[in-house]
């Protein structure tokens, strides 16, 4: 997996890529919630994602809690099709806010 | 058409043991004997990655004593089982343990522990084999529980659950490193038939959400039917015949068919053999189909 996180204009933006499995979930739950820690709404890029597991998804939900307790905004950009069934398996499609371009996320805030 | 366990069918071809031909596992020539009893005679199978393979046959058949080799649980007499490229047979126990790491396993029973709730059942190997955090490990457990419908139970004891219960806490527990080969033996057996619906559901929904090589051990004909993209049939420790649903329908084989439509047996017609069978105890070879 690789994980890169920039500064944009309100929000950070934090792209992965490859595949979020039991070895990597560890560092991308570190990563989401040192952002969420400084007070920045957090944008997550799935695009490049070619397989997410349980683990990975775990990670992802205590941000979206930990956003959602500091009032910060938190949401999924480009959900590729691969993480999206695992989403949708897990029922948290609904649950997670999806957006598919940075723009639609910056003007919620 | 249905393929059968004979050397016409090419992919089943001893000695072919390529990787990276779509198949999660390979079975090559596979000999089980118990003694003087010969359990699996000469099995091949290919089990192609990232489909639901059911296999079938009557009890007795030999179904369970090839899952048991293919779980590692029981050393065959002979043959070849390459499993994610690796041979199992020869496997070190290194390599053994890493296989089982990808390998997730719903027995029939549920084999919870007793001792533990459901929810400590289902992230036992989280902690074995992960150093995830503790809220991680909360999580994928409810996050498993949730997939199964069982997300209000993960503080009940195992004794507490009901048997459609039972199956799909071991389903979650089966599932919880998302294992790239999920083994099923006989799912459905027990359940009302609403419970196996969903349990059939949930199984094609972890087929295409999480792209899992699913085994399945069953005798239940719909269910088997309704999931399945491969069927092979055992009978007498051998593979009868294989195929996708509608190739297993149109099979004429006497075997299948009757096992297709819930045939009785045929009663016996050598009286002779029968009465010397009571009498003296002399079972002829062939005799009964049964050999486990």
């Amino acid at each position: 997996m690789k994980c890169s996180l920039t500064a944009q204009e309100g929000f950070d933006l934090l792209k992965l890529s490859g595949e979020v499995d039991l070895n990597y979930s560890p560092r991308l739950r570190e990563q989401i919630l040192a952002s969420l820690k400084e007070g920045h709404a957090l944008l997550i890029d799935l695009a490049d994602v070619s397989y997410i597991d349980s683990s990975g998804i775990a990670s992802l939900v205590e941000g979206f809690q930990t956003a959602k307790t500091a009032k910060l905004a938190y949401g999924l950009l480009n959900v590729s099709v691969t993480a999206g069934q695992v989403l949708t398996l897990t029922r948290l499609d609904k649950i997670f806010a999806l957006y598919d371009s940075a723009e639609q996320f910056r003007q919620q805030l | 058409m249905a393929d059968t366990n004979d050397s016409n069918n090419s992919n089943n071809s001893p000695g072919n043991h390529s990787s990276g031909n779509g198949n999660a596992i390979e079975i090559r020539d596979l000999v089980v004997d118990y003694g003087p009893r010969r359990i699996l005679n000469n099995l091949n199978l290919d089990i192609p990655a990232g489909k639901i393979n059911v296999i079938m046959g009557r009890s007795g058949a030999g179904k369970s004593t090839l899952l048991r080799c293919i779980l590692g649980l029981k050393k065959p007499t002979s043959g070849s089982i390459r499993m994610l490229g690796t041979e199992l047979t020869t496997a070190t126990p290194h390599e053994v343990n890493s296989l089982r790491k990808q390998m997730g396993v719903a027995f029939q029973g549920g084999a919870l522990f007793s001792s533990m709730t459901v929810g400590e059942n289902i992230q036992l190997a989280l902690r074995e084999h992960t150093n995830l955090d503790e809220s991680t490990i909360r999580i994928m457990t409810r996050i498993k529980l949730d997939m199964v419908n069982m997300l209000p139970f993960e503080n009940l004891m195992p004794s507490e659950l009901s048997g459609g219960m039972t199956k799909r806490a071991a389903l979650a527990r089966a599932t919880i490193m998302d294992p790239k080969l999920l083994f099923f033996d006989e799912p459905s057996s027990g359940l009302d038939p609403i419970t196996a619906a969903e349990l059939d559901e949930l199984i094609l929904l972890l087929k295409q959400g999480m792209n899992m090589t699913i085994v399945v051990v069953t005798h239940e004909l719909e269910s088997a039917f309704k999931i399945a993209d491969k069927i092979s049939i055992m009978h007498g420790g051998e593979f009868l015949v294989m195929g996708g649903p509608d190739d297993i329908r149109a099979c004429q084989d006497p075997i299948v068919q009757s096992l297709l439509h819930r045939t009785p047996r045929e009663s016996r017609v050598d009286t002779d053999a029968h009465l010397r069978a009571l009498v003296n105890g002399e079972i002829e070879p062939g005799a009964s189909g049964n050999i486990e």
